[in-house]
């Protein structure tokens, strides 16, 4: 790493959508974020608020209308090679197998198909994948589809993830389950990953600080630091610090139930 | 497919050709008994086999041209459909023309093509890639175009080539449509030849049924007829055999309009 303490920093972003006939639609208003190597970073906020429009600006695929956005110390343009992305729908390709989608990041960067399957195998097990490497993505269970897409992302070798709700069209019992177990992965790997939620206590169980967008226009209505002890499993769930860092991010979506002289909130 | 599969699909349209060669043989031996207006199927059928000979060697150059013709016709709607999908330009110029193309009555043209290009191979195979290839092009291009934006920007976050793209996403993508374009020009395909025969040939299915015709022999006209109609199904029924072969990830997908 050259670029100091941060591997992403945000400055000002700001972002809009031309509208026919009106002022362009403003979604993002002045986001500032900072992530450091091997954090866990979270973002939640109301759904429509912007935030999967910020991953499009810090994955390359488009640029705001202002403030940049910095990777590993430089400003990033248009496509990043530290950077990878898994996009809110799964989009595995129904027509690859599963080791196929999963090298498929690899291909791209002209990995041969064979030397791209010989890499991402060994992924197969952390991910609990044994056993499908050949299988078509219509065959498996809406969690392994998850795993598999997360695979394909990790397999790039980027140092920093975007997960974009990576389990939010899952059953509540499955989503404990892969919450649990990306904790678990995170610790072993040392990722950096910058997570979007809609899902509270997901924020809260995996983050090292989760940053809280208002309603569109996205600002930072917060910046909450969780301190809760690491390795995540779940006992955590069942700590005082967990029930009030869920409070504190509650209060600042503007939700009620905030006990009174609890708050650690930061000014962003 | 199982067997018991196999039949369940079968059993149906066999029923009502059984019933329709049924009512054909009543009508022609109680209505019109006259075998030069409309024979009966089982005279049809014995003059066929009589003739086997000649409708084999009338047959083959038939099925040399549909399958010539169809090669072309396959190659040049890959090539236009990728480069409409690749140039908006291209796009805009080509596709215009590709439907009034489609609107040419192969008919009214074959013997033009006869003319401009002899007695040989190469008018029947034009009028069969000219017959087959709009909606062969048609499906590709929508295929391609119907690539979701978000798995193209995904592809895009990963460092991919707009060819890279193309290469993994589209096509693959646009196989579906690509057979279901295939399903329906490829029964204009014999019919393109032997129109193209028609209009001047020294062999072949639509010459044969020709000089059958100007010797009275309208029972072997339609022999002919039953040939290509048997062909015809034959090549449809061999386009779902080739896509489960091309695309064999599809019995996975959920089915649409199923829920
Ligand atoms: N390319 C675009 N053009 C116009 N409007 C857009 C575009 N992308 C997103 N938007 C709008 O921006 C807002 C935020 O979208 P998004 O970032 O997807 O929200 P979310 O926080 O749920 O991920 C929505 O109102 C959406 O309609
Ligand atoms: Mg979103």
């Amino acid at each position: 790493m050259t670029g100091g303490a941060f591997l992403l920093e945000a400055r000002a972003l700001v972002q809009q959508f031309p509208r026919t006939g009106q002022q362009p639609l403003r979604v993002l208003d002045g986001i500032d974020l900072a992530v450091r190597p091997g954090e866990f970073a979270a973002i939640i906020g109301p759904s429509g608020s912007g935030k999967s429009t910020l991953f499009n600006i810090i994955a390359g695929l488009d640029r705001p209308a202002g403030g940049e956005v910095r990777i590993d110390g430089r400003v990033a343009t248009g496509h990043n090679e530290l950077v990878s992305y898994m996009p809110q729908k799964d989009l595995l390709f129904p027509w690859r197998t599963i080791q196929d989608n999963a090298a498929l990041g690899l291909e791209v960067q002209g990995v041969s198909r064979r030397a791209a399957r010989e890499r991402v195998r060994p992924l197969f097990a952390d991910f609990g994948l044994d056993g499908f490497e050949r299988s078509y993505p219509g065959q498996l269970s809406g969690g392994m589809r998850q795993r598999a897409a997360l695979l394909r992302t990790v397999a790039m070798g980027r140092p920093l993830l975007l997960l974009d709700e990576p389990f939010g069209a899952l059953d509540s019992l499955t989503r404990t389950q892969m919450q649990l177990w990306l904790a678990g992965m995170w610790q072993r790997h040392g990722w950096t990953v910058l997570l979007v939620t809609h899902d509270i206590r997901e924020a809260v169980f995996l983050a090292d600080s989760v940053y809280v967008f208002t309603p569109r226009p996205a600002r930072l209505a917060a910046r909450i630091v969780v301190s809760l002890p690491r390795p995540r499993t779940a006992q955590t769930f069942l700590l005082p610090e967990f029930a009030a860092r869920e409070q504190e991010v509650l209060g600042a979506l503007g939700l009620p139930a905030q006990e009174p002289g609890r708050s650690s909130t930061e000014a962003p | 497919m199982t067997a018991r599969r196999l039949w369940r699909t079968l059993w149906p349209p066999l029923l009502v050709a059984v019933a329709v060669v049924a009512g054909w043989q009543l009508v022609a031996q109680f209505a019109i008994r006259d075998a030069q207006v409309l024979p009966e199927p089982s005279q049809v059928v014995s003059a066929g086999w009589r003739a086997r000979g000649d409708l084999w060697q009338n047959t083959v150059p038939t099925l040399r041209e549909t399958a010539t013709g169809f090669a072309l016709s396959f190659a040049l709607s890959w090539l236009i459909a990728t480069a409409m999908d690749f140039s908006d330009a291209a796009r805009r110029a080509v596709y215009p023309l590709l439907v009034a193309s489609q609107t040419v009555p192969v008919i009214a043209i074959a013997p033009l093509f006869v003319v401009v290009f002899g007695f040989q191979l190469l008018p029947k195979v034009l009028l069969v890639a000219l017959a087959t290839f709009f909606p062969l092009a048609a499906a590709l291009a929508e295929g391609f175009a119907a690539a979701d934006g978000d798995a193209m920007r995904l592809l895009r976050s990963m460092g991919a080539s707009r060819w890279q793209a193309f290469v993994k996403v589209r096509v693959p993508g646009a196989l579906p449509f690509f057979f279901t374009g295939l399903r329906v020009s490829i029964t204009y395909a014999i019919g393109g030849a032997v129109f193209a025969e028609y209009a001047g040939a020294e062999y072949g299915l639509g010459i044969y049924m020709q000089r059958m015709q100007g010797v009275f022999r309208i029972d072997l006209v339609f022999a002919a007829i039953v040939v290509i109609a048997v062909l015809s199904v034959l090549l449809f029924a061999s386009t779902y055999a080739l896509e489960r072969l091309v695309t064999p990830w599809r019995r996975y997908e959920p089915r649409r309009g199923e829920g």
